[in-house]
């Protein structure tokens, strides 16, 4: 019934978000141990692999030792573990420089396309999304959706491709069609070199945003405290922007953060069609070289930003959603959307 | 105040005001009325008469899908429907308010109560200041009985009360001093004691301020001390419109009388009548008068023409060609056959039963129920009594306590009952549009039990199947069809008959009737008491004492979790002892 007109001091939410933010630190810390396990641990040996079958015994025990393999594999687990949380990913088998050092630069440009793209997508999706959903059923919005549906139906490397024959052949040569990056230069300086990749990508991402977007607002707009709100003699501009998109952002939050993930992963792919020199193509380079500790820890900064990226969607959620922010107890239905019971929950039981 | 005065005084005039879907099927047509300032018009129909529909064409609005095609809708001097745009927008809210059924989904749960009644107020030209907005807003607060500090002001619309939550809505639409307030089954989703107080805050407010108000509304019980004239709606018309009390001494539509025959009334037994068949739906309306299907005193001349509404010189109107002059009769039924002195060994008997989620809601509740009779347990949302009712299905978690069936140790939960004594208790939901599987044919849904239960297939399950069918008064032939084709209350039967088939001794009953027309509730109630007369012990959840009254044995009175009386029906319906009983019975809408 009645909530006490004075708010505990410290809102529910934020404990929810420590206990969230441990949560994110267990997931961290098992990612690690799947990681090692499935690059060092598993019987297939390390040595061999990199050295490739012909080689003889004692460099591969030589490099076993180098590699520390010869060790006990709890230790070597921790001893990863230990330098990891140090800041100290090893040294990189192809080139002996400090993994940390090429990381850090690569991570930034990947970062720089990934900002690229969300400055793109994000406004563009709502932008379409609402324009879409206010013009529902018109010949707009048929048309607009199949093109997204063609959008999204066509893979991504192909739209790379299509992109690249549009804009970098010959006869029109606007952009270029492989993004080498000088790293002495600013990024802002060669921004020409990050329009095709970030087109490339936002096209694969718009897609599924703007409808999502557009389901949003067609569900708050005809929502009983829409029609009150118009009945009542709301404009219609009010309606839309202070009505219905705050009801429709928060889907839409969790939409970006799905968009994210995806195009971490997808980014390699992006990456490895125009050259860019982001993480996706230093995995890609690793994987051929057999780089173990570039492996390591581009896997584990991958999976660490999908935490992340989880973890401010949800806080973002909560922190928009008043009946969250303000609630004694925070429980996210999102996650368990199934509404499935964790075990460990059950006897507590949430009728 | 004759007919003619009322015209000339009308704050709202409706001249043949038609809404059609594609095709050009009528929802509601033929609609003219007028209503004087101050005056409170209650609009009275079932599912489907189109009286939602008629409610927002009002203010020029109509659902997805339907269109305003025809007549004139006048508020003071304003033709609403020939407006549009930036005019109509100015006179939604100023000129006519709106207050929707569901509070709950009816305020933005993104946006502050201050928040949304401040916008209202900006969103027209008033003339006020800020300041004078400012004492507007607090005046209207006060006025519908909310607080008006600024801590309230900056709540969210889920920290406040259902009660609350619609005094919001009210005072939305009055802040704004209209001349007209259309409200749509305001109380429908409040307990009884809000919902008195909501009324009686509405009334008020109309009366003091000069506003007129139209009060949707499916049940005649509700609105009787709110309303100064009725008009009764069926199949998109006008049936009848009357003063309050003509209307209630002297209905002359037989839609009307069916409608009054069929509510039970919390102040005595009566014998409640159904009415036959039920309403047709827009695009499918009979030839002539479409009440003439389901009519006593159908004749042939009922089938040529639809009949008009004739008005008197007393401003009554009734659009039938044999209305009744006479005053409804209601046969009182003696009470139902008293179990008191009968001292047996109770089937059921339910003791110390304590339940919690997150808090707890049930407190050593302890009741028993002899074989043969219907308990009917009461209480208003929040009294944790479908919590009851499902820990002794077995379907509660959390529960603790001790439960006999038959004198024999009864499991708490479902799945450690045995088989054998697991069919004996059946359990019917509140809502038959959830509680039948939508891709399972009706045939598929009730053989299913037999074949769990009894292992009965084939040839013989057919037979029990129809057996079952006709027990529930429907025809053999809806078990080949699925539940989208059936009414509301054919599923309810469909549900009911599910439970039958299992051979039941004791029938839990949740609410079954409160997602229902009043004319099917009626028809469902009496199936229950046949069945009570065949043997079948039942366990009724209500929060509708008119319904207690009608079916029920003995009561028992939940108030947040704890029992707070029990007894026979008449005794504490008639001397309610706790205080709380008789807040309850205070405040539940009878036609006496």
């Amino acid at each position: 019934m009645l909530e006490p007109a004075n708010p505990p001091r410290t809102p529910a939410w934020l404990s929810w978000f420590i206990g969230r933010l441990g949560y994110g630190l267990l997931t961290a810390w098992v990612i690690s141990l799947v990681v090692f396990i499935a690059t060092q641990a598993l019987p297939s040996d390390p040595a061999r692999v990199i050295l490739g079958p012909d080689a003889p015994l004692e460099s591969i025990l030589t490099l076993q030792h180098q590699l520390g393999l010869d060790q006990p594999i709890l230790w070597q687990y921790l001893r990863w573990l230990g330098s990891v949380l140090c800041g100290d990913l090893g040294v990189s088998l192809d080139s002996n420089a400090p993994v940390s050092r090429i990381l850090w630069g690569r991570f930034g440009y990947t970062l720089a396309l990934l900002v690229g793209v969300i400055i793109v997508v994000v406004p563009g999706a709502l932008a379409l999304g609402v324009a879409l959903a206010l013009r529902r059923d018109s010949w707009l919005d048929r048309w607009g959706l199949s093109l997204l549906i063609f959008l999204k139906a066509t893979p991504g490397f192909l739209l790379a491709i299509g992109l690249v024959l549009l804009f970098s052949m010959p006869h029109m040569d606007f952009l270029p069609a492989v993004s080498i990056l000088d790293p002495d230069l600013s990024l802002l300086r060669q921004l020409k070199s990050l329009v095709l990749p970030i087109f490339a990508l936002s096209l694969t991402a718009l897609p599924y945003l703007t409808r999502m977007v557009r389901a949003a607002m067609i569900e708050a707009q005809e929502s009983d405290y829409v029609i009150a709100a118009r009945l009542r003699g709301i404009a219609q501009r009010r309606i839309v922007w202070c009505h219905t998109l705050p009801n429709a952002l928060v889907p839409a939050i969790q939409g970006v953060a799905l968009t994210l993930r995806t195009l971490i992963a997808g980014a390699v792919l992006a990456e490895v069609i125009f050259s860019y020199p982001g993480i996706g193509t230093a995995l890609n380079a690793a994987i051929q070289m057999r780089d173990l500790p570039m492996i390591q820890a581009i896997v584990l900064v991958i999976t660490l930003a999908v935490v992340l990226i989880n973890l401010l969607a949800d806080l973002l959620t909560v922190l928009l959603t008043p009946k969250l922010r303000t609630a004694r107890r925070v429980t996210l239905i999102q996650r368990n959307r199934r509404g499935i019971t964790p075990w460990w929950r059950r006897s507590r039981g949430d009728a | 105040m004759n007919a003619m005065t009322e015209i000339d005084a009308g704050v709202l005039q409706v001249r043949d005001l038609r809404v059609e879907l594609p095709g050009q099927v009528d929802v509601v047509s033929g609609i003219s009325f007028s209503l004087a300032a101050g005056e409170i018009l209650g609009l009275v129909g079932e599912s489907g008469s189109g009286k939602t529909t008629l409610a927002t064409a009002l203010l020029a609005h109509a659902r997805r899908g339907a269109r305003i095609v025809g007549g004139q809708v006048h508020v003071g001097d304003q033709a609403l429907l020939s407006l549009e745009g930036e005019a109509l927008r100015r006179a939604r809210g100023s000129l006519i308010g709106y207050v929707a059924q569901d509070p709950a989904t009816a305020l933005n749960p993104a946006l502050r109560i201050g928040h949304l009644l401040r916008e209202t107020l900006a969103a027209h030209p008033s003339g006020l200041d800020r300041e004078a907005q400012q004492q507007r807003l607090i005046e209207t607060l006060r006025d519908v009985g909310l607080p008006d500090d600024h801590g309230f002001l900056r709540r969210f619309p889920h920290q406040l009360s259902g009660g609350q939550q619609q005094r919001v809505m009210l005072a939305l639409a009055f802040v704004l001093r209209p001349r007209l307030i259309v409200l749509d089954e305001p109380t429908t989703a409040l307990d009884v004691s809000t919902q008195a107080h909501i009324l009686a805050t509405l009334r008020r407010l109309c009366k003091s301020q000069g506003v007129a108000a139209v009060y949707v509304s499916h049940d005649l019980a509700v609105i009787k001390d709110l309303v100064d004239r009725v008009m009764v709606m069926y199949a998109g018309r006008i049936v009848e419109t009357a003063t309050r009390d003509e209307l209630f001494s002297r209905p002359s539509h037989p839609y009307t009388r069916g409608l009054l025959a069929a509510i039970p009334d919390v102040a005595g037994r009566r014998e409640l009548t159904a009415i036959a068949g039920h309403a047709p739906a827009p695009g499918r309306r009979p030839q002539g008068c479409s009440f003439g299907p389901r009519c006593e005193r159908f004749t042939a001349g009922c089938a040529v023409a639809e009949p008009l509404l004739q008005m008197n010189a007393a401003g009554r109107g009734v659009a039938c060609l044999a209305p009744h002059d006479q005053a409804l009769q209601v046969k009182a039924l003696a009470p139902i056959a008293a179990l008191k002195g009968r001292v047996e060994l109770p089937l059921l008997s339910v003791s110390g039963l304590n339940v919690a989620y997150d808090r707890q809601v049930l407190f050593d509740v302890s009741l028993q129920v002899q074989p043969g009779e219907c308990l009917a347990i009461v209480g208003e949302s929040g009294s944790g009594k479908t919590s009851l009712a499902r820990a002794i299905a077995g379907l509660g978690e959390n529960a603790e306590g001790a439960l006999d069936y038959a004198g024999r140790h009864l499991p708490l939960h479902a799945r450690q009952r045995d088989a054998g004594l697991r069919h004996q208790i059946q359990y019917i939901f509140q809502n038959p549009y959830r509680a039948l599987n939508p891709r399972q044919t009706v045939y598929q849904t009730l053989s299913a039990p037999l074949a769990h239960f009894f292992g009965v297939k084939g040839a013989p399950a057919r037979e029990r199947v129809e057996a079952v069918l006709k027990r529930v008064s429907l025809p053999g032939s809806v078990a080949g069809l699925y539940p989208h084709s059936l009414s509301g209350g054919e599923r309810q039967r469909v549900a009911i008959a599910r439970a039958l088939l299992c051979e039941p001794r004791l029938l839990i009953c949740d609410e079954i009737t409160s997602a229902l027309d009043v004319s099917v509730q009626a028809s469902i109630l009496d199936l229950l008491r046949q069945l009570q007369r065949e043997g079948l012990t039942m366990l009724f959840v209500t929060h509708d004492l008119g319904v207690v009254r009608a079916i029920a044995d003995r009561v028992l009175v939940l108030k947040v979790g704890r029992v707070v009386e029990q007894g026979a029906v008449d005794d504490v319906l008639d001397h309610p002892q706790a205080v709380y009983t008789r807040t309850l019975l205070e405040h539940s809408p009878s036609l006496r």
